[in-house]
């Protein structure tokens, strides 16, 4: 890992992130709230497919609950936010839970598949069970929370830093855990799960505590989409959500973290500006899918990274001594 | 059970069958602590199988194996590691993507609670780098720390083989053709190399090739279509009618 231009590229984009939103019209700043919120979602993925090279398929579900949480418990009951964010994130760390004792059984594509069923149930719920999540219609009229702060959060620019402060926290923890001693266990059963089982570790007990660590993230970019949109649909929950968050992991570069949230403002921005045009955005997905595994295999942040190296930002390494 | 000092290993009436063959077929195999033997057959032979049932990455059909006087056939590979064994591939398998030293601390991490730490930075465990570096140096890999391991030239890749399951301080160590695809001044390193290993250290050795399989092992067990066909010390082995017949007929 290039430590020091990434921390540059970091810091670089985090103060953009905070000086810039006061002089953006509304509209832009919708979309770079809507990004800071997928962002999370991607790089809650990133975990999954980038780190530990599990490919979830389903992992609008995590989004789904925690926003269904939301929605639910505000309207029906006027909870307030910080038990509505602790109930929402806590729900979707139980679905992963659950989920990830069913789809960490299965490998390769058979996970890809068990997670895009189980992430069907979801829908299927939010679908189906009407009586509390309102069928088709969805749920409407979620207020945005009341933090008692002097700034009131159904303005956009409030709003915004808001999801900002969601925004680093999600990115603060899975930095840790990416940098941790858990975390490199989690890129070496991507490098060779047969040698980390015989090197001792129980395999299946890593994926787990980080399947559940991607949903329980996930959730928590639900909770603030809930509020950011003040309404929840099945649409939300649905499987081109969860494609979406993939693509975004691929097109921002996996293993990256900050790759994927730039991937997720790509699509977001993308969608927005196609949405003008056409309807056929799943069309435009899939092009985009295309033409990063061709062009980008490594995504914006392997493109980036190979810029650097090829104005010899790598090339003067020390060579190492001849064999003994 | 009463035996003050257990066999390292001990296999009994091992088997393995993939579909109709019987890959392994009633390997009855004792290693005492602190032998060190080789595991020599034609290819095919079900040498490699035999290391997969015994590091548990596979289930045997039939038959028992025990490390160090305890009955683990039941066990995943991970709680095997745990007890003390370790082994290297005959078909490399490390983490290619990774660099050298990074390969070498996911081994050191490996058998102890860090691994399971996510709240600090890995690079805030000084202890497992300086074991990591002390088993990279053992393997002659110092200086190549920071390589990407997919660089590495195939004899480089061999030695990290070796690093990895040295890592864990292991009492059993299970080497699957430690010179397999190597030139045969490689060949002559690593087998230097594997002499000098700690002499407590019990090792089960795979090699295709008998010279360098007898120079590792006093004690030699041939295995032939699954089975063991012949055991005891290098000459008695060498001289073995069936053995020869094998070996001339393979060559
Ligand atoms: N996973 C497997 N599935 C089916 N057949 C296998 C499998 N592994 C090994 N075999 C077969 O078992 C036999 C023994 O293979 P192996 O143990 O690799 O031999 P060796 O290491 O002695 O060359 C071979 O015929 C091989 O094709
Ligand atoms: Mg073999």
């Amino acid at each position: 890992m290039p430590p020091r231009s990434r921390l540059i590229g970091l810091g670089a984009l985090l103060l953009l992130l905070v000086i810039s939103p006061p002089f953006l019209s509304s509209y832009l700043l919708t979309l770079l709230t809507q990004a800071l919120i997928y962002g999370i979602l991607a790089m809650s993925l990133d975990l999954l497919l980038g780190y530990t090279g599990l490919p979830s398929l389903g992992h609008a579900a995590y989004l789904g609950v925690g926003a269904y949480s939301v929605g639910v418990l505000t309207t029906r009951y006027g909870a307030g936010f910080w038990f509505t964010l602790a109930v929402g994130v806590l729900v979707a760390m139980v679905v992963a839970a659950v989920f990830g004792l069913v789809a960490l059984r299965a490998t390769g594509v058979y996970f890809l598949m068990i997670t895009l069923a189980l992430g069907m149930v979801i829908w299927g719920l939010a679908h189906r069970w009407v009586s509390m999540t309102q069928g088709d219609n969805g749920i409407s009229r979620i207020p945005r929370p009341d933090l008692g702060l002097p700034w009131s959060l159904a303005n956009p620019l409030p709003f915004y830093y808001f999801a900002l402060g969601g925004f680093l926290l999600a990115l603060w923890i899975l930095w840790v855990i990416v940098q941790s001693p858990f975390g490199q266990s989690l890129v070496g059963i991507r490098e060779s799960e047969s040698r980390m089982r015989t090197l001792g570790y129980d395999v299946w007990l890593h994926k787990y505590i980080g399947f559940v660590i991607a949903g329980t993230i996930g959730g928590l970019a639900g909770v603030l989409w809930a509020y950011y949109n003040g309404f929840v649909s099945p649409a939300d929950v649905e499987l081109a959500t969860s494609v979406e968050a993939l693509l975004m992991v691929a097109l921002g570069g996996r293993a990256t973290l900050l790759g994927p949230a730039v991937g997720a403002a790509a699509i977001v921005f993308l969608k927005n500006l196609v949405s003008v045009y056409t309807h056929r955005w799943l069309l435009i997905l899939g092009a985009v899918y295309i033409g990063t595994i061709v062009y980008a295999p490594e995504g914006i942040a392997g493109a980036v990274s190979e810029l650097q190296s090829k104005r010899g930002g790598r090339a003067g390494r020390p060579q190492a001594k001849a064999e003994a | 059970m009463t035996d003050p000092t257990p066999p390292a290993l001990s296999l009994s009436d091992l088997s393995k069958t993939f579909g109709g063959l019987r890959a392994v077929d009633g390997v009855m195999l004792q290693v005492e602590a602190g032998e060190r033997r080789a595991i020599i057959g034609p290819n095919g032979a079900g040498k490699t199988t035999l290391f997969n049932l015994i590091s548990g990455e596979l289930p045997p059909t039939e038959g028992r194996i025990t490390l160090f006087g305890r009955d683990v056939t039941r066990l995943p590979p991970h709680r095997r590691a745990a007890r003390g064994l370790a082994r290297t591939y005959q078909i490399t398998n490390l983490f290619p993507r990774l660099t050298v030293l990074e390969n070498c601390l996911l081994a050191v991490q490996a058998l102890t609670s860090v691994k399971l730490h996510l709240h600090r930075a890995l690079h805030r465990y000084p202890a497992l780098f300086e074991r990591a570096r002390a088993v990279l140096e053992a393997v002659g890999l110092t200086g190549k720390e920071g390589e990407t391991v997919r660089n590495l030239s195939h004899g480089e890749q061999r030695q990290l083989e070796i690093a990895l399951a040295l890592a864990g301080a292991p009492r059993l160590l299970l080497l699957d053709e430690p010179t397999a695809g190597l030139s045969p001044g490689e060949s002559h390193l690593m087998t230097t190399l594997l002499k000098r290993l700690d002499p407590s250290i019990t090792i089960l050795v795979i090699e295709h090739d008998m010279d360098v399989a007898f120079e590792l092992a006093k004690r030699v067990t041939v295995l032939h279509f699954g089975k063991v066909i012949a055991d005891g010390l290098g000459e008695e082995v060498k001289a073995n009618p069936l053995v020869q017949e094998i070996y001339l007929g393979a060559q």
